[in-house]
């Protein structure tokens, strides 16, 4: 499938920014990190930039921009607008939560918990909607499996906790508990993303050329004389080449990039003393995720083989 | 709504085309036609994008692929394969748009694009397993085959033409139009009696448009049992006359 660029930072900007509101929440139920306004303004101020960015971007990739709000209307039948419609929703019970923080410390708990429990469901689902649009597609085999919501939740999970790491460190905030949560969230990452790569290895998809044809039954079928001479808008769209080409080597960046090199670096942040390494190393930490990421999401994309190629020379997907 | 028609329990229709894999010659005219006519009709036009330069692409409802299919025995054949697309009973295509743009029509099971609601977001394209829906980048939005919904219903054609722009222009009658909901009706004949054909019927999408198989090869005059091709008789020299009998004997000399 074609990686689009804008779509890659829609799911990776808007997932990071419902992992962060998510930390964030619940981190400040539980008192895993020093609460205080500074930290309100600047990590709720960071979860909404990345995840309007990640929505506005989303738009990028449509033909005819001015008419997305008609997006929101078929939430009874469809992923996306569902996920369109929830997380516009989501804006409430954060948005609420951030207020109540910072203005009404004084809140009764158990209102703060029924805005807190309704905002991390909601991220939650926003998040599985997100997945979902890409699981609910059977010609594409690596996506119609489950290990594609578990690695969107993990992964939004694991890079929201990257930065917030990031913004706890760099204001100076002690909280190893928050070092040792953010390393766990990698690598549960890690390891989902380990079962997606096993999984897409080891199945294959249900359809081949003979049952795209339904000439199977009569022996070995082979494209013979492609429709037209020149690619269409179904080869480039669904008969992304390069990435499968160089898949072993972008999933090393991935996993070093994306995992090791984080969980390597929020290490040394916990235990330096030197406030200068500190700095840099959690900066780094973040770059390196990123890269990561957005690697990770090209792959996700890229890797992805559509049974349309099966009527453009492929024999199985 | 992207919502499918619930069925309800009166008899409706289901239009499709049922297409002959043993007949298609591969002449494109199908594709030419459908081109022509629905660059003027329900979701014209169908852009061409650089059409006389470097790369040139567009819009086309319909596009023939040819395979070629080698048996057990190596012997091999060629198999024209038209596909537009194929109306599917349960059309992904449609309930993954979050627009309400792609639809299926209760009545005869036509699935439509509204042109003013269609954001181009493209996902319906990702759903459908056949590659049957087109982009216009031009325009902006998702585009696919109408199954000449301007046509068959139109009071100003004769009667006769009231079928898809394919089906009337197909020179071999590799094409059939009808209502494939109807048991009676000629193309569900024509299914039933030659085992006609889902494409990736796995998937469960329940497409209306049925292929039918090519017919086995009819092999016992060309070919012998040991599947090499059986050598010509020579031409009997009795019943030369004189004059070529003695031209020859002089030219053989």
């Amino acid at each position: 499938m074609h990686p689009a660029k804008s779509v890659i930072l829609f799911t990776t900007a808007s997932g990071a920014g419902y992992g962060l509101l998510f930390l964030l929440i619940i981190g400040h139920m539980f008192g895993v990190f020093p609460a205080d306004n500074t930290l309100a303004y600047s990590g709720f101020g960071t979860a909404f930039l990345m995840i309007i960015i990640g929505l506005l971007s989303s738009t990028f990739h449509l033909g005819r921009p001015e008419r997305a709000w008609r997006a929101l209307t078929q939430w009874k039948s469809s992923w996306l607008s569902r996920e369109g419609i929830l997380a516009i929703i989501t804006f409430g019970p954060t948005g609420i939560y951030g207020l109540c923080w910072i203005f009404a410390p004084n809140t009764t708990i158990s209102l703060l918990l029924i805005i807190g429990v309704a905002a991390l469901l909601l991220c939650t689902a926003t998040v599985y909607c997100t997945s979902m649009i890409y699981a609910c597609l059977k010609p594409v085999s690596a996506w119609h499996n489950r290990y594609v919501p578990a690695s969107y939740l993990a992964l939004s999970l694991s890079t929201g906790a990257l930065l917030l790491n990031g913004i706890l460190h760099l204001q100076g905030k002690n909280a190893p508990l928050f070092d040792m949560i953010t390393i766990v969230l990698i690598l549960v990452s890690v390891i989902v993303k380990f079962y997606y790569w096993k999984h897409i290895g080891e199945t294959k998809g249900l359809s081949t050329v003979g049952s795209a044809t339904g000439l199977g039954s009569m022996g070995k079928v082979r494209l013979l004389e492609a429709a037209h001479t020149e690619a269409n808008y179904l080869m480039k769209e669904m008969g992304f080449q390069i990435a499968r080409k160089h898949a072993k080597k972008l999933r090393n960046i991935t996993f070093i990039s994306g995992f090791i090199l984080p969980v390597f670096l929020i290490s040394l942040t916990g235990i330096t003393e030197n406030a200068g390494i500190e700095t840099l190393s959690v900066i780094c930490s973040i770059f390196f995720g990123a890269i990561g990421i957005v690697t990770e999401r090209w792959l996700f994309f890229a890797e992805a083989k559509h049974t349309v190629s099966l009527y453009y020379g492929a024999q199985s997907v | 709504m992207t919502c499918l028609p619930i069925p309800t329990s009166g008899p409706q229709k289901k239009l499709g085309l049922v297409i002959d894999l043993d007949i298609c010659v591969g002449c494109h005219a199908c594709a030419v036609n459908c081109k022509e006519w629905n660059t003027g009709g329900h979701s014209a036009p169908l852009t061409d994008m650089d059409p006389y330069g470097q790369d040139p692409n567009g819009v086309w409802f319909n596009r023939i692929h040819s395979f070629e299919v080698v048996d057990e025995d190596n012997d091999s054949r060629t198999v024209h394969f038209p596909k537009s697309c194929l109306h599917c009973d349960d059309a992904p295509c449609v309930t993954v748009c979050p627009t309400g743009a792609s639809y299926k029509r209760e009545e005869d099971g036509i699935v439509l694009v509204d042109a003013d609601k269609c954001i181009g977001c493209k996902l319906c394209s990702w759903a459908c397993a056949y590659g049957a829906r087109e982009y216009d980048e031009d325009a902006g939005i998702m585009k696919k085959c109408t199954l000449c919904v301007d046509r068959i219903y139109n009071e100003n054609l004769p009667e006769a033409s009231r079928v898809p722009a394919c089906v009337s222009t197909c020179p071999v009658g590799a094409r059939s139009f009808g209502d494939l909901n109807d048991p009676t009706s000629d193309v569900s004949q024509l299914v039933a009696d030659r085992e006609g054909f889902d494409l990736m019927a796995e998937l469960d999408y329940k497409p209306t448009n049925k292929y039918l198989p090519p017919r086995p090869k009819q092999n016992e005059h060309t070919v012998s049992a040991s599947n090499k091709p059986v050598a010509l008789t020579p031409v009997s020299t009795e019943k030369a006359g004189l004059l070529a009998q003695w031209a020859d004997k002089v030219l053989s000399l």
